[in-house]
């Protein structure tokens, strides 16, 4: 009920901008509407919508499993901490600009260049994150693990992977808004398809409720994941904790 | 199965850079079916002992000797459950072998019956540390380590636990190392008693008790208590009794 209050307040305000701004620089909401609807009738929006929806998969899976991986094991290990941590310094403060135009001009303008320069973007701060995850075991519950000679799948399962869920949770909902900004700016560059070459197009024009209506409904996407997938998810993992704030 | 002590010597860096020595030299045997009670005072490495004949902290002068694959059941002092898994599952974690018989026996016994399903944060204390001797005894280990399984308990909540500990101690062959500072404790789970001195422990004295744990009467009790008590008093290194 408050989403739904906070979702009405929203566009009210919209609406009364828009007619203080004029239709020319803000669109009203039925306006936008009407835009999405025709883009959704012609299929135009599913498949830009999904063109980018797959990309933000692929580019979020692989950067996701990667840091994980290597932000556990800069947490256990010194000597891995010590040699990655310059990588990471330097990855962290690499503007995203310049990676995705780097992975074009060396790669070319293909549909792997785009991926990867995106999942580059986002490998560092899950490194980050997971590296703090793995930092905070628990020394205690690690010798009840070794004393009763866990086999190693068990302990990872029970032991290791309970504590680091909230680092992963955190990672995912920080990298999935980190992607998407990322991959617009991918597929304005360099892709012939997708919102962010869709956007491209609204721009030279000045279509200003065409560039809406595609931000919009992706936001929109990006909200329904968040509910319904990255929500649920903590909230199972979480279930074992006296009620917290 | 045997178990062999010989620490010769562990020391500890403080963070400020300081060693100090935990144990000054203890050596022990014990054969199967065995229970040995360490009693000392607080802070005299006993749990410094226990982590490294479990085979939990290598960096120590000395041997201990067990067979490699010895399963071990470690009842700590915090209860170290998985906070995010069930009773039942913190259990089934720890002894995957356990079949459904044996656990509700062991929940029986250890008025666990209602708890299963419960998360170890909704648990008291009292009842966590049942948990932790439910899996301990449920893998059914050849070497059984108790490190003050009843310490900050109140006294009569100590005493049913500790009969529990007992009942479930006869019919096991197991060995048995109990660590306590409680003479009380010592006297009733105890087939022999090893006195320990302050930091850094060195063994005072190993007292054998002949009469089996189940046949021990009142009197009995008190007489091997006050002998104890004499020896932790009057032992070779004459203090003060504070």
């Amino acid at each position: 009920m408050p989403r739904l209050l906070s979702f009405v307040l929203f566009v009210a305000v919209w609406w009364i901008a828009a007619l203080f701004a004029g239709d020319a620089k803000l669109p009203t909401p039925p306006t936008v509407l009407n835009v999405m609807i025709a883009e959704a009738r012609s299929g135009d929006l599913f498949f830009h919508l999904g063109a980018t929806l797959a990309r933000v998969t692929l580019a979020f899976t692989l950067a996701m499993a990667l840091g994980a991986a290597i932000g556990y094991l800069m947490g256990r290990v010194r000597l891995a901490d010590r040699l990655g941590d310059p990588w990471l310094i330097l990855l962290l403060n690499l503007p995203a600009l310049v990676v995705i135009v780097l992975a074009y001009i060396w790669a070319g303008l293909t549909e792997v260049a785009a991926i990867a320069a995106i999942a580059i973007n986002k490998l560092p701060t899950a490194v980050v994150t997971l590296r703090e995850g793995a930092r905070a075991l628990d020394a205690a519950l690690d010798e009840m693990a070794t004393a009763f000679a866990l086999p190693r799948w068990s302990r990872f399962r029970h032991v290791v992977l309970p504590q680091l869920s909230p680092y992963i949770a955190a990672a995912a909902r920080s990298g999935l808004s980190l992607v998407w900004k990322i991959v617009l700016v991918a597929e304005l560059l360099g892709r012939p398809n997708g919102v962010g070459f869709e956007i491209g197009v609204a721009f030279q024009l000045f279509d200003i409720p065409l560039l809406l209506a595609y931000s919009l409904s992706f936001a929109a996407i990006v909200l329904l994941i968040e509910t319904l997938l990255v929500q649920p998810f903590e909230a199972r993992l979480s279930r074992w904790r006296p009620r917290a704030a | 199965m045997r178990l062999e002590v010989d620490i010769a010597n562990k020391t500890f860096k403080s963070a400020a850079g300081e060693q100090h020595d935990v144990v000054a030299g203890v050596t022990f045997a014990l054969g199967a079916g065995e229970a040995a009670v360490l009693v000392g005072p607080s802070g005299c490495g006993k749990s410094t002992m226990l982590r490294i004949i479990a085979g939990l902290d290598p960096d120590f002068r000395g041997r201990v000797s067990r067979p490699a694959d010895a399963r071990i059941g470690f009842v700590f002092q915090e209860p170290r459950l998985l906070p995010w898994r069930s009773v039942e599952e913190n259990v089934r974690i720890a002894a995957p072998l356990v079949d459904e018989a044996k656990l509700s026996a062991l929940f029986e016994i250890l008025e666990l019956k209602a708890h299963r399903n419960h998360f170890p944060g909704e648990l008291s204390l009292g009842l966590a540390r049942r948990v932790a001797l439910a899996r301990a005894f449920a893998v059914e280990p050849e070497l059984l380590i108790l490190d003050e399984p009843l310490a900050s308990l109140d006294a009569a909540l100590a005493g049913r636990l500790r009969d529990e500990i007992a009942m479930l101690m006869t019919g096991r062959s197991m060995i048995t190392l109990l660590v306590t500072h409680d003479v009380d404790d010592a006297v009733r789970l105890g087939d022999r008693v090893i006195l320990l001195s302050p930091r850094p422990a060195r063994i005072l004295a190993d007292l054998p008790i002949r009469t089996p744990r189940s046949a021990r009467g009142d009197a009995e009790t008190a007489a091997i208590k006050s002998e104890i008590m004499r020896r932790i008093n009057g032992g070779p290194a004459e203090q003060d009794a504070s």
